[in-house]
Formats: structure tokens, C-alpha cells, sequence
């Protein structure tokens, strides 16, 4: 037993190592847009939470569906009560990795173009998502951006006829969020 | 012995791989579920108070008005419509040759107050009305369980007296309603609500009227589906001398139904007034006697500002 001793030593320094190479933001945006022949809709997100762990570029998103803010507040309702009916699933959540991280020096100030791959949940479904993103590093500050594409039907979210011209098929979703080293 | 050692110390060994194996494990599931469980923790610490909303589809449950405002600079339009009597035959059409209309504007000067003014073809009566959310169903970082707000309408009669009889000063033309609307939304599909109301009445053509009458309104909803929900209200009075000969309690049943911009309501009720002071205090119709009106409104609101 002894001779793990060193080692038992190493692994609480993992932990520690672990502890400091994530990066916390409390307040990430997200934004979806839908473009449709009647109306277009957008709906803006401030308080998504997500972290990085920079040790093995796995990466996750939390945020409230309900949080979701429209400029018309019956859109906000309805959004919520009949398309992704926020009572029973109040949350969407991410869980990916950056699939390039090996290739990367994440520690240096910089812009690097990231591919992110992971499980997306919106609407209880979930569905397998792989993006391009980008990722700025100023001192300790990260700073992730990234575009990509929705298909409202992928998750089961139903469009009745009689507005199937007010929204869009696929959503343009966009995510901006200012990282910073988490601390317990 | 020296077999016996080399037997034991493979098994030693198994033991310490074992426990070495249970300090690793932490270390492995520290990957994504920890950190999904590590955004749970932060966003708890951060969370904010839940307020019920929708409770009910539109501003009013059937008759009765429900706990919803109309949303900040929104103005909402609404058209009612209450045909003639069901029992009056084929002969009408079960009614449907006879039409009263209300059309009335809402404005919701904040999410918490709004202002409205309405017009009924019904003893061609104006109307202003106010309703302003006192306590909002919350849960989370705060808990309350109900909605409350204050509903007050003032309308006034323009009803051209006949000749001979006496003419009757704006004042006494006036009837108001004061109301308290508390509600709960209990789940998704399922909200109640009670409202007691006191409808005053400045001038009343009969003598065994009081002027001021109390009543308690009680209505809910259940959603049928995402789009569809089947409603109903019912009020109760207390001192109407002349409840069960000249007026009745009030009863609707109806749906909502929502189609994005629009609201429609269809419904029956034995209230030929549309007007909460008529509908309340007023109604005539005997259910007992299928003295029963057919009845839609339609809700359509414009969005006026940022």
C-alpha cells in the first residue's frame, strides 16, 4: 500500500488540475432566428450556463427554455405553452466535446477554430449535433462563437398548418459566450 | 512455502488493484456528467423565481373575467357575440336570427395594468373597465400560490327611455362592478378560479331590488389539447330577493381555442348580457327551462410597441 501513496498524491493533483482548467459563464447568449414567408421571429437567451474543461475539451450547455426572450409576449407564450411546452421540458442541454482539442494549444491568446460534436436535448429529444465554432483567448478570458442549424421537426416540435407560414422549418441558432476560470 | 507466498501475493495484489481501481473511479466519471452536474449546482445558486403563466388562454374565462392581463403595449380587440335564445325554435334558427354584440379594446399599459373600453348593443351600453395584477403564482426562488388582481368596470346605460316614462340622469344611468380575482394555475392543463364581486347599481327599475348585489363567480379551465381548452364559470348571487322568479345564477360552458394570433371562444350560457354587471347580477335566462343562448367571441391582439 505504501508504494500508491505517490500516486494517491497525483491523483488529488489531477483533481486540482481538473478544478483550474475549466471555464464557467453564467450569462452566455443565445439567439435563435426563424425566417418564414409572414413574419420573422427571434428570441434572445442571456443567462445560459455552460463550461469548458481545457484538460479534455468536453464541454457542456444548460439553459431554462423559459428564459427564452421574445419581442411579443404572446409569441413568448405560446412559444413556451404549445411548441416547446416549458412546463414538462423546462430545460435544453448540451453535452459535446471539441473533437479537434489534441490538434490545438488552447493555452495561448489567440482565435482557434474548433469542431464541436455532441448530444444536443431540446424538447425532451435528443439528437447528435457536429459544428464549427471559434474560440478567442485573451489572457484568462475565452470567448466562444458558433452558428448552426435547427430543424424544429427533429425534436418533435409540432407546427399546425394554419401558421406553417409565420415559422420556420429549420432555426438559425447562434451562441456567443464569454467564459471565465471557474472557481467553487 | 515458497508456493504458498507466490499464492497469496496475486491475491494481495487483486485487492490493491481494487482499491487502487476505486480511487481512479471518481477521477474517470469527473467527465461530462459531473460537469452537467456542476452547471446544475451554479444555476441553482442563480435561479430565478417562476411566474405561472397562461393560466387561462384569454382575458376572460367564458363570461367572467379571468386573472390574464393584456401584455405590456399590446392591445387586444374583442368582438362577442351572443345569438338569441336556443329554445326559440327552428322558426329563429335556435336563435341565430338574433344577435347582441359587445366590441371592446384592451391596452395593457404595463403587464400588470390594463385599461379597457367596450360597447354593448345590449341595452346600448358603454363600458370602461381597469384590471390590475396585485400578486402573481410564483414559485422557486420566491413561492406564492395564487394570482390575485382587482377588476373594476363602470358602465353606463344609453338606452333611450320610452314615452311617459321618467327621464333617468346620466348618473342613475351608471352601474359599477368591483371584483377579486384569485387564481391558480395547478398544473399545465388544470387552472381554478374564484372571484367575488360586488355590482352597484345607481338606479334599478325594481322596487324589490337592492342596489348593491354580492356574488361569488367561480370558473376553471382544462386544456384538451395544446390548442384547445374547455372552460366554465358559474356565478353565484347572495341577496337577490328575486333569484329563481326573475333572475337566475349564471352558468357558461365553453371552449377556447387558439390559433396563434386569435383566441375564439364558442359557448352557452343562460346570460343574454355579455357585460360583467349584467351577467353577474342580471341574467335572466332559467337553465331549468333551456332558456339557453349561443354564444362566440374573438380575441385578436396587436402588438404596439417594444
Amino acid at each position: 500500500m505504501k508504494n500508491y501513496l505517490p500516486l494517491f498524491f497525483i491523483i488529488f493533483l489531477c483533481f486540482e488540475a481538473y478544478a483550474q482548467n475549466k471555464y464557467f459563464s453564467r450569462d452566455g447568449k443565445i439567439s435563435f432566428y426563424s425566417k418564414a414567408p409572414v413574419e420573422d421571429i427571434e428570441a434572445h437567451h442571456n443567462q445560459v450556463s455552460s463550461i469548458i474543461n481545457m484538460e479534455n475539451g468536453d464541454i457542456v450547455f444548460s439553459m431554462l427554455i423559459k428564459g427564452f426572450q421574445f419581442e411579443k409576449a404572446l409569441m413568448q407564450e405560446h412559444f413556451n405553452e404549445n411548441y416547446l411546452e416549458s412546463e414538462k421540458y423546462p430545460k435544453s442541454v448540451f453535452e459535446g466535446r471539441i473533437t479537434n482539442f489534441n490538434d490545438l494549444d488552447l493555452s495561448k491568446d489567440g482565435e482557434y477554430d474548433l469542431k464541436i460534436t455532441g448530444q444536443l436535448t431540446i424538447h425532451g429529444v435528443t439528437k447528435e449535433y457536429s459544428t464549427d465554432a471559434k474560440l478567442k483567448r485573451t489572457g484568462d478570458k475565452l470567448q466562444g462563437t458558433c452558428t448552426f442549424k435547427v430543424k424544429v421537426a427533429d425534436h418533435k416540435i409540432k407546427i399546425p398548418s394554419t401558421v406553417v407560414d409565420n415559422i420556420a422549418e429549420v432555426v438559425d441558432v447562434n451562441v456567443d459566450i464569454v467564459y471565465q476560470p471557474y472557481k467553487k | 512455502m515458497s508456493t504458498w507466498i507466490s499464492c497469496t501475493n496475486p491475491i494481495k495484489n487483486e485487492y490493491e488493484k481494487v482499491f487502487f481501481l476505486l480511487f481512479l473511479f471518481p477521477l474517470l466519471s469527473f467527465s461530462q456528467e459531473d460537469l452537467l452536474g456542476m452547471l446544475e449546482e451554479e444555476s441553482e445558486k442563480t435561479a430565478e423565481p417562476e411566474y405561472a403563466y397562461a393560466t387561462f388562454k384569454a382575458t376572460r374565462i367564458v363570461n367572467t373575467q379571468s386573472i390574464e392581463n393584456v401584455p405590456k403595449k399590446d392591445l387586444l380587440f374583442v368582438i362577442q357575440h351572443r345569438f338569441g335564445r336556443i329554445n326559440e325554435g327552428i322558426y329563429d334558427l335556435f336563435g341565430l336570427d338574433y344577435s347582441t354584440i359587445r366590441f371592446g379594446f384592451d391596452y395593457g399599459i404595463t403587464d400588470r395594468v390594463t385599461v379597457g373600453i367596450g360597447r354593448s348593443s345590449y341595452q346600448k351600453t358603454y363600458d370602461g373597465t381597469l384590471k390590475l395584477k396585485l400578486a402573481r403564482q410564483v414559485k422557486g426562488a420566491k413561492n406564492f400560490p395564487l394570482s390575485i388582481s382587482w377588476f373594476f368596470q363602470a358602465s353606463l346605460v344609453t338606452l333611450r327611455t320610452e314615452e311617459g316614462e321618467p327621464e333617468i340622469s346620466t348618473q342613475q344611468r351608471m352601474a359599477y362592478v368591483n371584483q377579486i380575482l384569485i387564481a391558480r394555475k395547478f398544473s399545465p392543463k388544470f387552472s381554478f378560479q374564484l372571484s367575488p364581486a360586488l355590482v352597484h347599481r345607481n338606479l334599478v327599475m325594481d322596487e324589490e331590488q337592492p342596489n348593491d348585489i354580492w356574488a361569488l363567480g367561480a370558473g376553471g379551465r382544462f386544456k384538451l389539447s395544446q390548442r384547445v381548452s374547455l372552460n366554465v364559470d358559474y356565478v353565484y348571487q347572495f341577496n337577490n330577493p328575486q333569484k329563481g322568479s326573475v333572475y337566475y345564477d349564471m352558468l357558461a360552458v365553453g371552449f377556447d381555442i387558439e390559433t396563434g394570433g386569435h383566441v375564439f371562444s364558442l359557448h352557452i350560457t343562460n346570460s343574454h348580457g355579455m357585460l360583467d354587471r349584467y351577467f353577474i347580477a342580471e341574467t335572466t335566462g332559467d337553465i331549468t327551462n333551456g332558456d339557453l343562448y349561443f354564444g362566440f367571441n374573438i380575441n385578436r391582439v396587436f402588438h404596439l410597441g417594444k
